[in-house]
């Protein structure tokens, strides 16, 4: 009966019918492309993707609110096409910035309607409405108007309404979007405890903050453009950089002309270069550290000096610019 | 979090139907009267417009029941404008907020989450309603002359059960076709008010105008209602009650099983389209 699998994917696409601004502008937005992906139970699996990958349209498919266009999914062993109301009871979802509830009700009060919704008795709901108040730090908040909130505050209720109904599989998308260090730490240490609890209960979150899915996720999938271009764990996806060697370094300020001499070097895969304010960052990614002292040379043939060198550990940064081929920043422009 | 254990299995099937509607009626009652412009838009505002047509009536020195006419058009206002302002819309702007998909992913259905909307609202304008017909009654003198309270109750209960099925009805349709339905009834506001005859009786339209009237609730409920209530309501009533009893179930069942067809469809091309929620989420 229970399917081992928190989440299949098959083959699944989404194309979203926009409506065209000037004649014979595509009236198809490809917003999905063959996604296949397979979440165990008790995992907490991450996807990593730049604005505009696909992120949210994933996540509304599995919570049943968007029908496919290819391709199937299953969660907790129901299709969320076919079996929407065997899925809905089992799941919950919290998004990064959302404003549901009403404003004029209490914290309390907000948790409590939307536990009803799910057919919680009431004392059932309050006890766990203390409980996890009392874990994002939210106890002494419960009878304030949600509208009072500040905007952490009101994500920590939004993610205790999420958890409220110990669903089998929670579906945040970005919820520590906008929030302060402070918050956003509170919450993963949070979602990180509850998996530590709850055996066998699952996890999907969207971010495009990388340290967040390296430090919270199981297994991370990086999409972009609709598609998965990778998926594995934060440090097997980073032990394919191993052979590469990466350096940060500092010079005084460059002429873009340097740059286009050092991607054409022997042994340098790529330069990321940030101009500063009095000097130059340049990230190079080299075959191997031999490749180090080529880039040094032609440094001193542009007169640049060098303020520091660092060499450094993969990122998973790092992993995002190998498979997709740019940095995230750079997939954000390209993306809309 | 020891406690998450359930100590007893979540409802389903018509226990969830129910928690459902007490649940989204709950925020309409407490939220109602912790608003306090709404108290104002929905009890002074209708009792100034009522206290206007009486002074009015009372300079043409038109027959005393009239002025109980208005009073009792006035307390009706109450629920037409709870309808048009929180129910009508109201589907449109949990999309805004982020609502409508919550409800839509939880296991409970739609209509239960209408249903709330409608009773809570109900309930919370009854006491409106109750408010500026005490105080009319007591500023003004009137004479109520009770024909039969039973009979009084089901026209009340069928003309709340058909307004407040239109109110869902256009719930749905807003959501699917959005701003422009809503300035198409803000449009239309003013010339129902006239027609449903808030401030004088619908007989004196004629019949066709009349009838064609009775297509909101609230005409031939008021209607029906001031037959009941006071002495010369008969002679001034447009049809006999027990015709606009029969018209008013068929316009209650006619609303909400409408209401019920058009939430299913928008639900299902919502999902279909991706317009469950707003574009920039
Ligand atoms: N309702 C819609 N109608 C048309 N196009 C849409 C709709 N929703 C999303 N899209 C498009 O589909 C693509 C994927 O969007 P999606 O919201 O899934 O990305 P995302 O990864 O969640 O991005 P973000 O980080 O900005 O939240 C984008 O090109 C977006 O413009
Ligand atoms: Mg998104």
């Amino acid at each position: 009966m229970s399917d081992p699998q928190a989440i299949r994917v098959e083959n699944l696409g989404r194309v979203y019918k926009i409506r065209a601004v000037k004649k014979g502008e595509a009236r198809e937005r490809v917003a999905l492309t063959d996604v296949n992906l397979d979440v165990p139970r008790g995992e907490l699996f991450g996807l990593l993707g730049p604005n505009g990958a696909g992120k949210t349209t994933l996540i509304k498919i599995l919570t049943t609110l968007l029908a496919p266009t290819t391709g199937r999914a299953l969660v907790a062993g129901y299709d969320v096409a076919r079996q929407a109301p065997e899925v809905r009871p089992r799941i919950n979802m919290v998004s990064g910035g959302e404003s549901s509830g009403y404003g004029l009700l209490t914290v309390r009060e907000n948790l409590w309607m939307f536990g009803q919704f799910y057919g919680l008795d009431t004392q059932t709901t309050h006890a766990r409405i203390d409980a996890l108040l009392e874990i994002v730090g939210l106890a002494d908040r419960a009878h304030t108007k949600t509208s009072d909130l500040s905007t952490g505050l009101r994500q920590k209720m939004n993610i205790v309404r999420g958890f409220l109904t110990d669903p089998e599989v929670v579906f945040l998308d970005e919820p520590t979007l906008g929030l302060d260090v402070g918050a956003s730490r509170d919450i993963r240490r949070f979602v990180r405890q509850w998996m530590a609890e709850r055996a066998g209960r699952t996890v999907l979150l969207t971010t495009h903050y990388m340290a967040e899915a390296d430090e919270l996720c199981d297994r991370v999938a990086i999409i972009n453009a609709g598609r998965v271009l990778a998926c594995d764990t934060p440090a097997n996806l980073k032990r394919r950089l191993q052979r590469e060697a990466l350096f940060k370094l500092e010079t005084s300020p460059l002429v873009n002309g340097a740059l286009t001499t050092f991607q054409t070097l022997p042994g340098v895969r790529k330069v990321l270069h940030a101009p500063h304010d009095g000097f130059s960052a340049l990230d190079l990614s080299l075959e191997a550290d031999s490749a180090l002292s080529g880039v040094i040379g032609a440094l001193t043939a542009h007169n640049a000096s060098i303020i520091s060198l660092q060499k450094r550990e993969p990122t998973l940064e790092d992993v995002f610019v190998d498979v997709v081929g740019m940095s995230m920043t750079e997939a954000e422009k390209h993306g809309d | 979090m020891t406690t998450l254990v359930n100590t007893r299995p979540p409802d389903r099937g018509w226990r969830l139907f129910l928690r459902t509607i007490v649940a989204r009626a709950y925020p309409r009652v407490v939220g109602q009267q912790r608003e306090k412009a709404w108290i104002f838009f929905e009890t002074f505002l209708p009792f100034l417009a009522t206290v206007g047509y009486i002074y009015v009536y009372r300079a043409m020195q038109a027959p005393e029941d009239y002025i109980g006419f208005v009073v009792m058009g006035g307390a009706m206002t109450a629920f037409w404008l709870n309808v048009m302002w929180s129910m009508a819309s109201q589907l449109y702007w949990e999309k805004e907020s982020g609502n409508l998909a919550l409800y839509v992913m939880a296991p409970n259905s739609l209509m239960a989450i209408l249903l709330g909307m409608a009773l809570g609202g109900m309930f919370a304008t009854t006491l409106r309603a109750v408010i500026i017909t005490v105080l009319g009654s007591l500023l003004f003198g009137i004479q109520f002359q009770v024909s039969s309270y039973l009979q009084l109750l089901v026209v009340f209960v069928l003309t709340m059960t058909a307004l407040y099925g239109l109110g869902m009805l256009l719930a749905s349709l807003f959501l699917l076709w959005g701003r422009e339905a809503w300035q198409i009834s803000v449009a239309l506001q003013e010339p129902i008010y006239f027609l449903s005859g808030f401030y004088f009786p619908i007989r004196s339209f004629g019949f066709a105008i009349a009838m064609s009237a009775s297509i909101v609730p609230l005409t031939l409920g008021m209607d029906a209602m001031r037959q009941l209530v006071f002495a010369t309501g008969p002679a001034l009533g447009f049809l006999p009650v027990q015709v606009e009893v029969a018209v008013l179930l068929v316009l209650a069942v006619g609303f909400v099983a409408a209401a019920r067809f058009w939430l299913s469809y928008m639900e299902r091309r919502a999902i279909e389209e991706g317009t469950l929620t707003d574009r920039r989420r």
